[in-house]
């Protein structure tokens, strides 16, 4: 079972947490502005990364928290996590292996 | 073939698992700000230190999560309580909500209350790792509880009403390797 390390409550096993998708996507700055491409590409599209990507998680039964994630789509692992609103912490690319 | 009509064992009063009487329940939401106005309120504190509880008397304070507490209280508190929270917090922006007919209590206790819990919750409940006074919501097996540790082999387990007999029963299934 992974474990996942809530920036909140510190390391749980996965049943407790769900996955969020895609991290970063910011919504259009000035909404009524906005293209229909711009809108098209903050509802819809999603990049599949292989390696590290930043995801969004819940701990929906813990702290009912969404934080962020850095994990590698490739080994499963989780390469580091922190809060909703801060910046992704460096990570090597490719992570560790 | 097992008997497809085959049910999971009725819970009985063992000693290991022990329904609790009907008790008040708060559902508190809010910033430290009214954390703080509560905790005078209630005489408790409420923890800004992630998943522990403080107890005063029968009242209860449990941390869900950096803005979510469990306010617990005996079920003749009911009224007491909330007119001193809703006093105390006056104009703070906050969620105050009764959910006391919501969820169920029982206590798991004995000296196999953890190895209990542990055959449906994948939380590391070692006295190291969970201590007394530690608190969280969490799951068992499909069902999502509130697990307080109140003891060293005392666990209060909150779960929510319709799920109660579903996690009684695999409790209770569980215990039958204690009797083998």
């Amino acid at each position: 079972m992974l474990i996942i390390d809530c920036p909140y409550c510190g390391p749980r096993p996965e049943p407790e947490f769900t996955h969020g998708g895609e991290a970063h996507i910011a919504r259009p700055a000035d909404p009524s502005q906005a293209t229909d491409q711009q809108w098209l590409e903050f509802l819809y599209l999603r990049k599949n990364t292989r390696g590290v990507f930043a995801e969004r998680w819940r701990h929906a039964r813990g702290c009912g928290r969404f934080f962020n994630a850095l994990r590698d789509t490739t080994t499963d692992q989780f390469l580091a996590t922190y809060r909703a609103g801060q910046k992704p912490p460096a990570v090597p690319v490719g992570g560790e292996r | 073939m097992s008997d497809p009509n085959r049910r999971p064992p009725r819970i009985d009063a063992r000693d290991w698992l022990e329904p609790l009487p009907a008790a008040t329940r708060f559902s508190f939401r809010g910033s430290p700000e009214a954390a703080a106005a509560a905790s005078r309120a209630l005489g408790v504190e409420l923890s800004q230190v992630a998943c522990r509880a403080n107890a005063v008397g029968e009242r209860a304070a449990l941390w869900l999560g950096p803005d979510e507490q469990l306010l617990i209280g005996a079920e003749s508190d009911a009224g007491a309580m909330r007119e001193g929270l809703v006093a105390a917090l006056g104009d703070t922006p906050h969620s105050l909500v009764d959910i006391s007919h919501r969820q169920v209590a029982f206590a798991v206790k004995g000296a196999h209350a953890e190895w209990l819990l542990q055959s449906g919750c994948p939380l590391d409940l070692d006295i190291g790792q969970f201590p007394v006074g530690m608190c969280t919501r969490t799951v068992f097996l499909k069902s999502e509880i509130v697990l307080w540790r109140t003891a060293p082999d005392t666990f209060r387990l909150e779960v929510w009403r319709s799920f109660a007999d579903y996690v009684a029963s695999l409790l209770a299934e569980a215990a039958i390797e204690l009797s083998a």
